[in-house]
């Protein structure tokens, strides 16, 4: 990538035009995050009368904490879950639309439509889906000998909120295969067909060494997605239960904070998220400036 | 080592779109043959169904006797050079020539022989560990070449290999591309749109327009006896000048603006009929005067000295096409002036309506 320097005439230009992205990132971004890691040192009484310096205390007690270290666990199991099932989904697709010519647009259309769908929504729609009385795909799986319940299971509660991430995030992942699919020179497929290469042996050896930045790419992007924008589908589907089980970071913040008002664990759980995603975003960057050359 | 039959071979794309009617060619065994014409001419889609990687609609293609229709590109013993190249980003130049050997499960120690000797023919030994990126135009062309011979297939495929290359680098390897396959003596079909490439090259020529064969032959043969107008004007540089002409009544002669008449008896069966009179600018000599009814008169407009020789451009009385003559470098001439030219004998094309050839004169 190669940027061009450009000179403003007036000094205050450049300012001005930065300015409203400034502004968003100061009043969404670091003004509540700096509030995060302020209480994140503070406690206060059960009736908010009185606070409390406490230094790293509650930093402390979370580590210690065997209900924070499940949902740590439960976290990353969500997350690996969400982002092989959307990223495998997302390149079979991708690899049968590239292999389609003529309605290709039509096709890519409709596959990118579920990532307009607002994650709550998406976790409405299956919700419903799976509703044990009255859920399509529940009576489906009932017939086929599986009594789901994800109410009473927890493998199941787990199962659908995978269902219900992972499908929002196919369309984004297919999007990004189809696209570095389509990068590669026929030619190059070709050569490897002539030199003896059956389809599936010319993807393993060709094509998909060739993607591996993209895999790496989407693989940073869908934990992220995972582990920090699934609050609405979770809340939607599960709301954390039976039990635990779908308590995923985001959602125990969010729950301690206004369920359990302990706004200085829950102000200390953000700002160990916030570390996370910056460390993801930073890797991303990186990855983002190794490119194939063909 | 093997021939190749191309017989009676079409192509139909969906739409439907006719790329080749119906074309015939026969390859003989290490034999190299070019297959040349302009963009779109269905050149690249002959080759890409010899490869396998077009379907053939109808028509059969034997290598070596054998049947290729309906094999994979795999089972065809066939190796091919792309206008990429096409190597494989992600390995070394070693692993993009051994790619083929292991597919086919050779023994890993005959693999390194193989690729030792492609690599010492075409003076790759000592880049085999780096990756394509980070190799030249030209090395990249050789590790292509390379992969192609390392497998010792019965035939060569080559997709205009050279037109990525700079003009300098081009003519160089053409001369080793020549080699190569004189001394592997393996059976080739070679696609370029440039003609220098495919005279140089090619032992014999297939001369191809909108699908058809126009004509096969040797760069002797189609340069001197082109078969019809498309082929005279689409071998040699500068362009061959075309003349309108009419056949004399009595058939003795063709009548061409500016008063002149070519005498020639090979049009008597087209008497009275107009024909196209092809002169090649190398062709047209000066002569000693403008008065003989065998000269024309060029006025010449812009002259372009090349050094060993100068294309003069010019006019004729009763023709509005430009007239190219490629006249030896010494000549004194002046945009301006007027120029007695002659044909040189046998080197005259004629052409029927149906843009035929029907002699040279």
């Amino acid at each position: 990538m190669r940027t061009k320097t450009v000179t403003f005439r007036h000094l205050w230009l450049p300012y001005l035009l930065l300015a409203p992205q400034l502004l968003i990132t100061a009043v969404f971004f670091l003004w509540p995050a700096s509030q995060a890691i302020y209480y994140s040192v503070l406690q206060e009484d059960p009736f908010g009368l009185t606070t409390q310096f406490v230094g790293l205390e509650n930093f402390r007690r979370l580590l210690a904490d065997p209900l924070y270290l499940e949902s740590f666990l439960t976290t990353v199991v969500f997350s690996v879950l969400v982002a092989g099932l959307s990223m495998g989904i997302a390149l079979v697709l991708a690899i049968m639309a590239d292999r389609v010519i003529r309605t290709a647009l039509l096709y890519r259309t409709l596959l990118i439509w579920p990532y307009a769908v607002a994650p709550a929504v998406a976790g409405v729609l299956w919700f419903f889906l799976f509703n044990p009385t009255v859920g399509v795909a529940a009576y489906a799986l009932d017939a086929l000998g599986h009594d789901w319940n994800h109410y009473v299971d927890g493998t199941d509660a787990m199962a659908l909120i995978v269902i219900a991430a992972a499908w929002r995030q196919v369309s984004y992942n297919f999007l990004f295969f189809l696209a570095g699919l389509q990068a590669m020179p026929r030619s190059l497929t070709e050569a490897a067909a002539i030199d003896g290469a059956g389809p599936l042996k010319r993807f393993l050896t060709i094509q998909l060494p060739l993607l591996s930045p993209t895999v790496f790419f989407l693989m940073v992007v869908n934990i992220v997605y995972a582990f920090f924008e699934t609050f609405g589908i979770v809340h939607a589907t599960t709301a954390g239960g039976p039990g635990n089980d779908t308590v995923i970071l985001v959602y125990k913040v969010w729950r301690d904070a206004f369920e359990g008002l302990n706004l200085g664990s829950s102000a200390a759980q953000s700002v160990i998220l916030i570390v996370i995603v910056v460390a993801l975003t930073a890797i991303q960057f990186r990855t983002l400036e190794r490119r194939v050359e063909y | 080592m093997a021939p190749i039959a191309i017989d009676g071979v079409r192509k139909v794309y969906p739409g439907p779109v006719e790329a080749i009617p119906n074309l015939s060619l026969e390859i003989a065994d290490g034999e190299l043959c070019v297959l040349v014409g302009p963009s779109g001419c269905g050149k690249s889609t002959l080759l890409r169904m010899v490869a396998g990687l077009e379907e053939i609609t109808g028509g059969e293609i034997r290598i070596g006797g054998r049947r290729v229709n309906d094999l994979e590109p795999a089972e065809r013993d066939i190796a091919m050079v792309f206008q990429n190249y096409a190597l494989y980003p992600h390995m070394t130049v070693y692993d993009n020539m051994a790619y083929g050997l292991r597919n086919r499960g050779v023994p890993k120690a005959e693999i390194r022989a193989l690729v030792d000797e492609a690599a010492g023919i075409l003076g790759l030994s000592a880049l085999l560990a780096r990756k394509p990126r980070q190799l030249s135009g030209g090395q990249r062309q050789r590790v292509a070449m390379g992969r192609a011979i390392v497998r010792k297939p019965q035939v060569f495929l080559f997709d205009e290999p050279l037109s990525n290359l700079d003009a300098k680098l081009r003519s160089q390897m053409r001369v080793e591309i020549k080699r190569l396959q004189r001394r592997l003596a393996t059976t080739s079909l070679y696609v370029t749109h440039d003609q220098v490439e495919a005279m140089t090259l090619g032992d014999r020529l297939l001369i191809m327009n909108h699908g058809i064969a126009e004509q096969v032959g040797t760069p002797m043969d189609v340069y001197h006896r082109p078969a019809t107008r498309f082929v005279a004007g689409f071998i040699g540089s500068p362009m061959m000048n075309f003349l309108p002409g009419r056949v004399a009544g009595d058939g003795r002669g063709v009548h061409l603006p500016g008063g002149w008449l070519l005498a020639t008896a090979k049009a008597r069966g087209h008497a009275g009929r107009p024909v196209t009179v092809g002169i090649r600018p190398e062709h047209l000599q000066p002569a000693a005067t403008g008065t003989d009814s065998d000269t024309i008169t060029l006025r010449t407009e812009l002259i372009e000295v090349l050094g060993a020789d100068t294309l003069v451009h010019g006019r004729l009385d009763g023709h509005d096409d430009t007239v190219i003559a490629r006249l030896p470098g010494s000549l004194q001439v002046a945009a301006g002036d007027n120029l007695p030219l002659a044909a040189e004998p046998g080197t005259v094309h004629l052409f029927d309506e149906t843009e035929r050839a029907i002699g040279h004169v």
